[in-house]
């Protein structure tokens, strides 16, 4: 490929240019290569955010083009931090966050355990288990939402199979105390199979000899699980928490597709919340304002998150 | 793992872990296995209760397969008079389905085009996140670059950041370069959200190939760039192959943007599946077979080269 367009440029060019791109310096290549990387990330990345930054603190709306803006200085930023409704969109998200990552922890862990036991067959089956993660987020959380339709979903049906409720006297979705642990549940059958990877990736790191040499020492099995096992992969296991963390913060196409945001707003997490300022109520300058608050929170937790996690790894 | 070891598990435990593991891999199947049943049930199979899934049995339980919810996904139909019906006989099978329902196909569907769509974007966006990243990955790994550490830390960052805070300015953006509902702006904004993971991927991998071999090319009277294509390229080709599986299924999942950016030109399949509409409410067999498609492709790459893609996964985390 670039055999082809070097000898292009090459023969394109007078001989003595032609012999300086032939013998770049390793410098000036170095830079050939990474400008067009940092220039498209400045272009798609820096410039949007700095935009937004820009419109956070004017009255822009999108949709009217011939209108004046306006500085408003601090204003949108004000108003978003004293709504008692986006708090509860923010309580929603925790809500969402904390559980999910409970359950994907406990089972991820649990699975990755199990699967290192090293049974016959353990390649095959991990595989399955993987395939969830590897789909579309928003046609999960699409066909998920048929399954747990009331009276003809499959997930109401298996729920009262086995509790002997009626099967229509629930609705995941449509209910307020239901709805909330219904992404819950999606997210997790979704993801799961991430936290098992990582936990298993940290399991097969540790050398036998530890245990070998725990085992000449006499410590039980139990003891060597809380004092080798489980410091050893913690590393592992709160990078996992992070990136779940840090993706379910921003947590839009499931969570749209399965249940809008709704009943009411109940699972209306906060990129919802957002989508619906900036793209359906047009409030551009005050959604900018919105977007800039999640970035800095998720920045700003995720940091200090990095932080605990390298003192633990430096243990 | 042949010699003796203490962590060897007896047979007992890896039967019960095995049998642990594999309840949980059937579990976690059902939905799907329930949605590709589904997309070969009539409207009224689907949601029928209690819920039918033995296929082409007469018992209560059982139901007769048919192609109606493929029909339905692939065509536009209109219903039509028993006079115009009784005129022109169906035309092919496809057309006999629809029969039933008083209805003629009148053409296809968008699900092609936004399929299409979906490989177009897909690909043009892997290609070039690929190889753009092979390059800034190949220079971070071998030469010094000033700040390189502060660099791959920014290209990681960007990954931070919610799509939609991004999509303010990049819809204000689009619009104003022309680049809104064209395949061209969703081609560059997937690969400028998929560079960060080929970056970081790439650079662990070519991390992994020993430069003597360059430096041996380089002794010989190769250039830079020969050295670079012809030695350190070959052998990165695993690696170049199991990011580009990274980047194509991002770009094939990818939702947010898709949504929010286009409209009808280039619009993926994934904003589009959802709103398939049939006769009375969500035509839920065409649904269900639209979705069986286009996630079809995405588990037989996940089987055919989970080794890869394992380790993609799980590189965060096992890399220093």
């Amino acid at each position: 490929m670039s055999d082809r367009t070097i000898d292009r440029v090459a023969s394109a060019t007078p001989p003595p240019v032609a012999r300086k791109i032939r013998g770049l310096s390793d410098r000036a290549i170095a830079w050939i290569f990474v400008a067009p990387t940092i220039f498209l990330l400045l272009a798609i990345n820096i410039f949007p955010l700095i935009w937004t930054i820009r419109l956070s603190f004017t009255n822009y709306k999108a949709n009217r083009i011939g209108r004046e803006v306006k500085e408003i200085g601090f204003r949108n930023y004000e108003r978003i931090l004293t709504d008692s409704d986006i708090w509860l969109n923010m309580q929603a998200t925790a809500h969402f966050l904390i559980w999910t990552i409970f359950f994907q922890v406990l089972i991820g862990f649990t699975l990755a355990w199990l699967i290192n036991k090293k049974f016959k067959g353990n390649d095959l089956w991990t595989t399955i288990i993987v395939l969830p993660m590897m789909l579309s987020p928003a046609v999960v959380g699409n066909f998920w939402k048929f399954l747990y339709q009331p009276q003809i979903g499959l997930f109401n049906y298996i729920i009262a199979f086995f509790t002997g409720k009626e099967p229509s006297s629930f609705e995941m979705l449509g209910q307020v105390n239901l709805a909330p642990w219904s992404i819950v549940i999606v997210d997790t059958w979704m993801w799961t199979p991430f936290v098992m990877l990582i936990c298993l990736a940290g399991l097969r790191s540790i050398p036998d000899y530890i245990y070998e040499a725990a085992e000449i020492d006499r410590a039980s099995k139990l003891r060597q699980f809380f004092t080798i096992t489980i410091p050893m992969v913690l590393p592992f296991l709160m990078l996992a928490v992070l990136f779940r963390g840090i993706e379910n913060f921003k947590m839009f196409d499931l969570v749209v597709q399965l249940t809008g945001g709704g009943p009411g707003s109940t699972t209306e997490l906060t990129s919802i919340n957002l989508k619906r300022e900036a793209f359906e109520k047009w409030r551009t300058g005050y959604a900018s304002a919105y977007a800039i608050i999640l970035f800095v929170t998720v920045f700003g937790l995720a940091s200090i998150y990095v932080k605990a996690l390298n003192k633990v790894k430096e243990r | 793992m042949s010699s003796f070891s203490v962590n060897e598990p007896s047979n007992r435990t890896k039967w019960f872990a095995g049998s642990l593991v594999i309840l949980y891999a059937i579990i976690t199947m059902i939905p799907l296995v329930w949605i590709a049943l589904t997309g070969f049930k009539s409207p009224a199979d689907a949601i029928s209760y209690p819920p039918k899934y033995i296929i082409g049995s007469d018992s209560e339980a059982g139901f007769q397969p048919t192609l109606e919810g493929y029909v339905n996904l692939f065509t536009t139909r209109t219903r039509q008079t028993q006079e115009f019906l009784d005129a022109n006989p169906p035309e092919n099978w496809a057309d006999e389905i629809v029969r039933k329902y008083d209805m003629v196909i009148v053409g296809p569907s968008k699900f092609g085009e936004r399929f299409l769509n979906s490989v177009i974007i897909g690909f043009g966006s892997t290609f070039l996140s690929v190889f753009l990243g092979t390059l800034a990955a190949y220079a971070f790994s071998r030469f010094k670059i000033p700040l390189a550490d502060d660099l791959l830390f920014f290209i990681l960052s960007t990954r931070m950041m919610p799509p939609i805070a991004v999509a303010i300015p990049i819809f204000l953006m689009f619009r104003n370069l022309g680049l809104s509902d064209t395949h061209l702006g969703m081609i560059l904004l997937y690969t400028a959200v998929n560079i960060s993971l080929a970056v970081w991927l790439l650079k662990s991998f070519i991390d992994g190939i020993p430069t003597e071999y360059e430096e041996a090319a380089l002794i010989d009277g190769y250039t830079r760039f020969q050295a670079f294509y012809k030695v350190v390229l070959p052998q990165a080709a695993t690696g170049i192959a199991s990011t580009a599986i990274f980047c194509l299924i991002f770009a094939w999942n990818e939702y947010a943007f898709a949504v929010l950016l286009t409209t009808a030109n280039a619009q993926t399949a994934p904003p589009f599946i959802p709103t398939i509409i049939g006769i009375g409410g969500l035509d839920w067999p065409a649904i269900a077979a639209g979705v069986t498609l286009f996630l079809l492709p995405v588990m037989i790459f996940t089987i055919l080269l989970r080794k890869h893609l394992l380790r993609g996964i799980t590189f965060g985390a096992v890399r220093k």
